[in-house]
């Protein structure tokens, strides 16, 4: 690509991405918060593309398609408003936080303009991939190695800390229900007696009968 | 596209993350925030790769590793939502307040 080319095809995808990065907290939607980021993302991919850091750009296409889908499942599940039809304003600090994103943003643009780095162009454009296979399974395997273990143990973390149940009992014993009506402090809805009823209906007697839920 | 243009994207993206994990109440929200923020370092690290490392591949790695970040972060951000709404039944930092006396 000639360098006109790749100027404005990077402006075209950094103002994308910014820009997708701002809808996604002012959306109503959740999940179309969601999509924005994966947009954001997949901006960034291409730019790391044009930045001929093709791996990493099209790992982030592949990655970030993924999270951001899962991310989406997450936002129906957990959002009060996932299909955005009602306006939606659940923030806090609004204008410290403006300050503090508009100041962080500055001030390393500031250091971006500043800063003195030396440049360095690319000895190999064309081998870059083959320069980082080779160093990921050469000098830096350990690293890889301890990313592949780090990424299990986060597997097992995740799964520990989500589970319904462990070692000492149910996870939820002892939780409390939240207000349907949260200036009636009477409308705390009953888990006990649901659960009761659940288990009436599955045939189980009391809590020793939810491992057969499973 | 100079090192300059691409810290600057990198620059406002962060900034959106800042202000998106400052502002939002939501946990997953500001898990977003954080994911934009980190999205704005890997973009730096690799324009800082491209443009003053001669193709030295371990900067590319440094985006590996701050891709590894945003896995962990998101796997285990899930989770413990996932474990502060079974124990509380809450999806909001308001919520569970409590934990900042």
């Amino acid at each position: 690509m000639t360098g006109l080319a790749t100027d404005l095809a990077f402006w075209t995808f950094a103002v994308a991405a910014a820009w997708f990065g701002w809808r996604v907290f002012r959306t109503d939607s959740m999940v179309r918060a969601t999509f924005c980021l994966l947009a954001s993302f997949l901006n960034v991919g291409a730019i790391m593309v044009l930045l001929l850091a093709e791996y990493l750009g099209v790992a982030m296409f592949f990655m970030m398609g993924v999270e951001m889908v899962v991310m989406a499942i997450f936002m129906v599940a957990f959002m009060m408003n996932p299909a955005g039809l009602n306006p939606m304003q659940m923030v806090h600090q609004p204008r410290a936080a403006v300050a503090v994103g508009i100041g962080a943003a500055t001030g390393l643009a500031v250091v971006a303009a500043v800063a003195d780095l030396p440049p360095a162009a690319l000895l190999d454009e064309a081998g870059t991939i083959r320069a980082l296979g080779n160093e990921l399974m050469g000098s830096s395997m350990l690293l890889m190695e301890v990313v592949g273990v780090t990424l299990v143990a986060t597997m097992v973390g995740a799964v520990v800390l989500s589970s319904a149940s462990g070692r000492y009992g149910r996870a939820d014993t002892g939780s409390v229900p939240p207000l349907l009506d949260p200036d009636d402090p009477d409308s705390r809805p009953d888990l006990a007696s649901a659960d009761g009823q659940d288990d009436a209906h599955a045939g189980h007697g009391g809590h020793g009968g939810h491992g057969g839920h499973g | 596209m100079t090192i300059v243009t691409v810290l600057l994207a990198a620059a406002v993206l962060l900034g959106l993350g800042t202000w998106g994990v400052l502002s939002q109440q939501s946990f997953v929200m500001i898990m977003m925030g954080f994911e934009l923020a980190i999205n704005g370092i890997m973009l730096a690290a690799a324009g800082v790769w491209r443009f003053t490392s001669g193709g030295a591949p371990r900067g590319q790695v440094l985006v590996i590793v701050a891709m590894l970040v945003m896995a962990v972060e998101a796997a285990i951000g899930f989770a413990l939502v996932v474990a502060v709404y079974r124990a509380r039944q809450q999806d909001t930092t308001e919520g569970i307040a409590e934990l900042s006396r």
